[in-house]
């Protein structure tokens, strides 16, 4: 089925850490639970069975920041509001990733108005922007795929917790 | 039905307060003057006839040249026959309004969301502070004299300066 058919006997597979880290890391991307406004619907499809968000291993939606690697900035993010976001992302435990979904958390969107942020990487490192007023669902899929992407090409020296 | 007693009665009592009255697209409508705003409220609220005793909303809005500048809009509905009552009330700019919070628990949170957005202040609120922006938020934004983008738009904003959170 799979590698362990071919690793039968006394057989060893040779690898570096940095590839074995990345590659779990890109698989298993746990998002936050945090929605702003209608871009949390199409979050929220995108986790259902017709999407299935599972097959990329970020199914797994934590409700608590310290259990979460990625922040989904679904929706607009009002001036009163960023300090809860910032927050959450503060309180999220390296190595993580910040997604700005939709128009409004990418530069404001229609909302060019005093009460909101016009744009999340204002306050936080965006890492992935996705078009759409909202994205589709397979939008968001192609925005973890980038991420799932980014993450494989980091390097050991580059991350946040590395000791050397 | 019994508009006319009612506004009968407050005319009684005070004859100056009543400046007008008539229908606004079917609804009755009649404007009080400032100065015996409350008791005439009370009157609407308390009487045995047809009892208002329900405030649904107060709406305010920003008329810029006309004198006095702001309409407040209260629409008040009794819970007996479910008839409604639209009472306007003209207010100068700076001018205070007294508080009708001591008669309907529901104007306390609708008066501050009408100071907070366009900046028409009540005499005898409890706890007169703005509802949804926050704390150290600079001019009120629905008056039309505010520039829609607000204060520092074309810089970088910073949460930090939000004071509402400790």
């Amino acid at each position: 089925m799979g590698i362990e058919n071919h690793l039968q006997g006394d057989t060893f597979l040779v690898t570096n850490l940095e590839k074995v880290v990345n590659w779990s890391r890109s698989n298993s991307v746990w998002p936050c639970t945090f929605g702003l406004a209608c871009c949390a619907l199409e979050m929220i499809a995108t986790t259902l069975a017709d999407y299935d968000i599972s097959r990329f291993g970020s199914e797994v939606f934590r409700p608590s920041p310290r259990q979460s690697d990625l922040l989904i900035v679904a929706g607009t993010l009002t001036k009163k509001m960023s300090v809860m976001v910032k927050r959450i992302y503060d309180q999220m435990a390296d190595p993580k990733w910040v997604i700005a979904m939709g128009a409004c958390a990418s530069c404001g969107g229609v909302f060019q108005s005093y009460s909101v942020v016009q744009g999340v990487d204002q306050i936080l490192p965006v890492d992935v922007y996705i078009p759409g007023c909202p994205p589709r669902p397979e939008a968001l899929l192609a925005g973890l795929m980038k991420i799932q992407e980014k993450i494989r090409t980091e390097k050991l020296d580059k991350y946040p917790d590395f000791q050397g | 039905m019994s508009y006319k007693n009612i506004i009968q009665n407050i005319q009684n009592k005070f004859p100056e307060a009543v400046i007008k009255e008539g229908q606004n697209n079917g609804q009755q409508e009649i404007t009080l003057a400032l100065s015996e705003f409350v008791e005439a409220m009370r009157i609407l609220h308390d009487n045995s006839d047809l009892p208002f005793d329900l405030l649904l909303d107060i709406l305010s809005i920003d008329r810029t040249s006309r004198k006095p500048r702001f309409d407040l809009v209260y629409i008040l509905m009794s819970t007996q026959d479910f008839s409604r009552l639209i009472v306007r009330l003209e207010a100068g700019e700076g001018e205070e309004v007294p508080s009708v919070s001591s008669i309907w628990h529901s104007a306390d949170w609708a008066e501050r969301e009408v100071y907070d957005l366009m900046g028409i202040t009540f005499s005898g609120h409890p706890d007169l502070k703005r509802i949804l922006t926050w704390k150290n938020f600079e001019g009120h934004p629905l008056c039309k004299d505010f520039p829609l983008e607000g204060k520092d738009f074309d810089k970088p904003f910073d949460p930090e300066t939000i004071e509402d959170y400790p």
